[in-house]
């Protein structure tokens, strides 16, 4: 057990160097370990949300609103398929139904075939590349003998729909928070229907919820002149018209055309800037070719009608058509402040959300208490190591300060591997790291226990220490790996700080097993060959 | 130098004589538990019940904590708890979940933030909306009891299965007198409390092991010693190694508990009162155990099989 052969001499040495280089990083600043040449390793320790302040957002995808959305067009697909061609087939009572389907009654049941034949476009198939073979619908729908038709989601369409709806809010997300200018945000999906937002450093974690919560559906409707708005309110809007309200204070109603002219999709560029004359805040956006020819059309055709800017169902401007705007751009001036001029802007720019996205967790610490927790971790690990190592050597004397030495060593390992692996290190993390420092030690004890009782029992100090070794080596691994299992299952069960607890512990064991065991062993037999000591201080 | 000893050398105490005491006490602890946990239940953070927690710092001097109550109970958010946190500016505020479903909760925080403006920093929020706190709820629990089962594999693997169930047993102890020890304090129990207990898992085992891979060596030596004794003598040989690592991993946790903080403070309060009962558990639970789960000298894995193999041949 004490022999050491010249090449594991070596590698024992190869590791305690390799856990120096790869901690050495973290004593330097970001941009002096940029510099470096790439082979020097230049990776630091991640510091979590907790420790440095950020934001973390778990968004899902509100599924049912989305349900209805699609419903809703279904309705008004149905609609067109039944009367617009030639003959048309009559029903009764087409609607959405509370169970999530949509249902109406065919007036002749003798046209059942014929109404089938136009019906079975609307059940919309998805790209089915996922499921090689099998051609996935959106829809399913069945008719009845006595004419009801019932159109219901297929499981698999409706989740391959949210599938894609994620995606594609995640890039919008991504889009909006890259113009932030925060560092590295992490956008990722979570589970089936949720996207998790994590961005550290950031100082304002309200506007990044804005921007994000934000569908910012932009359309732009014509304003109906000719109905009673006030009659509206009281009874209901004329067909074809929706009634909405600005974003003044007190709202303003406003009674505009149902179908809007134009779309945030038909966009090209959107900016903040000062108009020329009021020099206040105002939005300018641009069409793209075919927005802008339809918008240069509309405006010709009303000129003198007001048209109104709807974001996400509410009003933000109502401007009256002066003259026909032919550049296929314009301005948008409502009360703007520069920040939410600015935000308009890039919400317009990164487009809007394919559906409503509601936070269901959210923990957002500011810097102060990331500093703070820092800090506090610093002086608790501090503290706590001294107070170990002056134990181990108040009850071990010499041996006690070569389990210092491999403890310190146990410090390099870990640091040098959090940062290796590019791990996170949260507050509970540190914790983590001071309680493997008292467990740590622990192998040292179990192992001078065992020497102190072998030198009772009237062993010579090589057999002794021979003995101390072996004999704790099946114990320190029955201990260390049951402790290690915890890790593991807190790890895989685990979310966020709690994963950077797991980690650092489970980090801790293995190196513990190295410094305490082999390292300590090989300063051992350094120190009994250098002095060949007749009598253990232990 | 004379060097520090925690308990002197070679003791001889007679843990199996009073074993009756031991298990007295530690199963009506464990029944209090059990019937405080169920009567009273837990103080559950927001992480299971969902809700809304944050820190604040008010910027121009002290808080005073009974204005900051009266503000916010006109905003009428239902049951909502002030207090102190740490530093004398510094104030945690607890908000229940509100009825509404997610937006609700954002809906809530939007209105404090009206409240007080500028006065004060937003140093933490934390919003847990009903249905991640059930998953979360749901994960925590798992986690917990899976962790007990693959280590009961683990020692059943690598010992005889008393050993196995009596680790389990011992750890399970330490696990329902935590959760007593959260419902009597009334302390918030959240996620960082399940990553506590399981790190109570982990140490206890620890401990366990330790003493049991100790017995387990000295069933191989004194196969004549009767079992009471044997288990005795394994527990003294390793009592100096039990409370030296304990106190060594307590002085690391003391320094976390004083220094690290507010915002861990209840995580290493628990861990704590975990090696506490740990320690207590691998001496007057574990192994006493072993004596009522009928462990025979001669019982061990090899032996076993060698005795299994002559009885064939005779």
């Amino acid at each position: 057990m004490l022999y050491f052969a010249r090449w594991k001499v070596v590698l024992i040495l190869l590791v305690v160097l390799a856990g120096i280089v790869c901690s050495i990083p973290n004593f330097f600043t970001r941009e002096q370990v940029a510099s470096w040449p790439s082979w020097v390793p230049g990776r630091q320790l991640v510091l979590g949300l907790d420790l440095q302040g950020g934001a973390y957002l778990l968004y899902e995808v509100d599924k049912s609103s989305y349900e209805q959305k699609r419903l809703q067009t279904l309705v008004g697909d149905i609609r067109t398929a039944l009367r617009q061609s030639e003959p048309r087939i009559g029903y009764t009572g087409l609607g959405v139904k509370k169970d999530n389907s949509v249902e109406f009654r065919l007036r002749d049941t003798g046209r059942i075939e014929e109404a089938r034949n136009r019906l079975k476009d609307l059940v919309n198939p998805l790209d089915a590349s996922l499921f090689a073979g099998s051609q996935v619908n959106e829809f399913a729908f069945d008719i009845s003998d006595d004419g009801l038709v019932r159109f219901t989601f297929t499981e698999e369409g409706l989740s391959q729909r949210i599938r894609s709806v994620v995606n594609q809010s995640i890039e919008v997300i991504r889009r909006r928070v890259d113009q932030l200018g925060t560092t590295e945000p992490s956008i990722q999906r979570q589970g089936e229907d949720r996207i998790l937002v994590e961005a550290p450093g950031l100082d304002d974690p309200e506007r990044l919820k804005t921007l994000i919560g934000q569908t910012a559906q932009m359309t732009f409707h014509l304003v109906d002149v000719n109905a009673n708005v006030q009659q509206a309110i009281q009874t209901r809007p004329p067909a074809g018209d929706m009634l909405v309200y600005s974003t003044d204070d007190p709202p303003v109603p406003y009674l505009v055309e149902e179908t809007p002219l134009l779309t945030g999709e038909d966009l090209d560029d959107s900016q903040a800037t000062f108009d020329q004359r009021s020099n206040e805040p105002v939005v300018t956006f641009r069409f793209n070719t075919a927005g802008a020819r339809k918008f240069a059309r509309v405006t010709q055709q009303n000129v003198g009608r007001p048209f109104a800017i709807v974001l996400d169902n509410e009003v933000i401007s109502a401007p009256v058509i002066r003259e026909p705007i032919l550049g296929g751009s314009g301005q948008i001036s409502g009360n703007f402040t520069v920040q939410s001029a600015n935000d308009l802007a890039i919400l317009l720019r990164a487009g809007a959300l394919p559906a409503q996205l509601t936070i269901v967790e959210e923990r957002t610490v500011g810097p102060g208490l990331g500093a703070d927790s820092i800090e506090a971790g610093k002086v608790a690990s501090l503290v706590g190591i001294a107070a170990v190592a002056i134990f181990m050597i108040l009850a071990y004397g010499l041996f006690g300060i070569l389990a210092d030495v491999a403890l310190l060593v146990n410090m390099i390992l870990i640091f040098g591997a959090l940062s290796f692996l590019g791990a996170t290190l949260t507050l509970p993390g540190i914790a983590g790291i001071v309680l493997t420092v008292g467990m740590a030690v622990d192998a040292n004890v179990l192992i001078y226990e065992r020497i102190r009782e072998e030198v009772r029992n009237g062993r010579s100090v090589v057999s002794a220490l021979d003995a101390g070794f072996s004999r704790a080596l099946g114990t320190i691994l029955d201990a260390n790996i049951t402790t290690l299992i915890a890790a593991v299952i807190l790890f895989y069960l685990g979310s966020g700080p709690i994963r950077g607890f797991a980690v650092t512990l489970a980090i801790g064991i293995v190196t513990t097993v190295f410094s305490a065991f082999t390292f300590t062993r090989f300063l051992v037999s350094m120190w009994l060959r250098g002095r060949r000591p007749s009598k253990l201080p232990i | 130098m004379r060097l520090l000893r925690i308990v002197p050398e070679n003791t001889h105490f007679g843990f199996m004589k009073n074993r009756f005491i031991s298990f007295t006490l530690s199963g009506t602890l464990s029944v209090l538990s059990i019937i405080l946990f169920l009567v009273m239940g837990l103080n559950y953070g927001i992480d299971f019940k969902g809700g809304t927690v944050i820190e604040i710092a008010t910027k121009n001097g002290p808080a005073n904590i009974g204005d900051i109550r009266s503000e916010l109970s006109e905003l009428r958010l239902g049951d909502v708890q002030v207090q102190e946190f740490g530093a004398p500016n510094d104030v945690l505020i607890r908000i229940e979940r509100q009825q509404g479903g997610e937006e609700a909760q954002q809906k809530a925080i939007g209105l404090i933030r009206d409240t007080f403006g500028d006065t004060v920093d937003f140093r933490r929020v934390e919003v847990v909306g009903p249905r991640v706190s059930g998953e979360l709820a749901q994960a925590g629990t798992l986690a917990v009891l899976v962790s007990l089962f693959a280590v009961l594999v683990y020692i059943w693997f690598r010992f005889e299965w008393q050993f196995a169930l009596g680790a389990v047993i011992a750890t399970v102890h330490d696990v329902i007198l935590t959760i007593g020890m959260f419902a009597v304090l009334r302390l918030d129990f959240t996620l960082s409390s399940i990553a506590a207990i399981l790190t109570i898992v982990g140490y206890s085992l620890n401990d366990t092991v330790v003493v049991y891979d100790r017995i387990r060596e000295d069933m191989r030596k004194y196969k004549k010693m009767p079992l009471l004794e044997l288990l005795d003598r394994a527990i003294n040989q390793t009592l100096s190694r039990t409370t030296m690592t304990s106190f060594t991993t307590l002085l690391a946790l003391v320094s976390l508990y004083t220094f690290g903080g507010e915002v861990i403070r209840s995580f290493t309060f628990a861990m704590i009162w975990g090696v506490v009962v740990g320690t207590y558990s691998s001496i007057f639970v574990a192994a006493p155990v072993l004596n009522f789960l009928n462990l025979r000298r001669g019982s061990d894995a090899s032996d076993g099989k060698a005795e299994k193999g002559q009885a064939e041949t005779a």
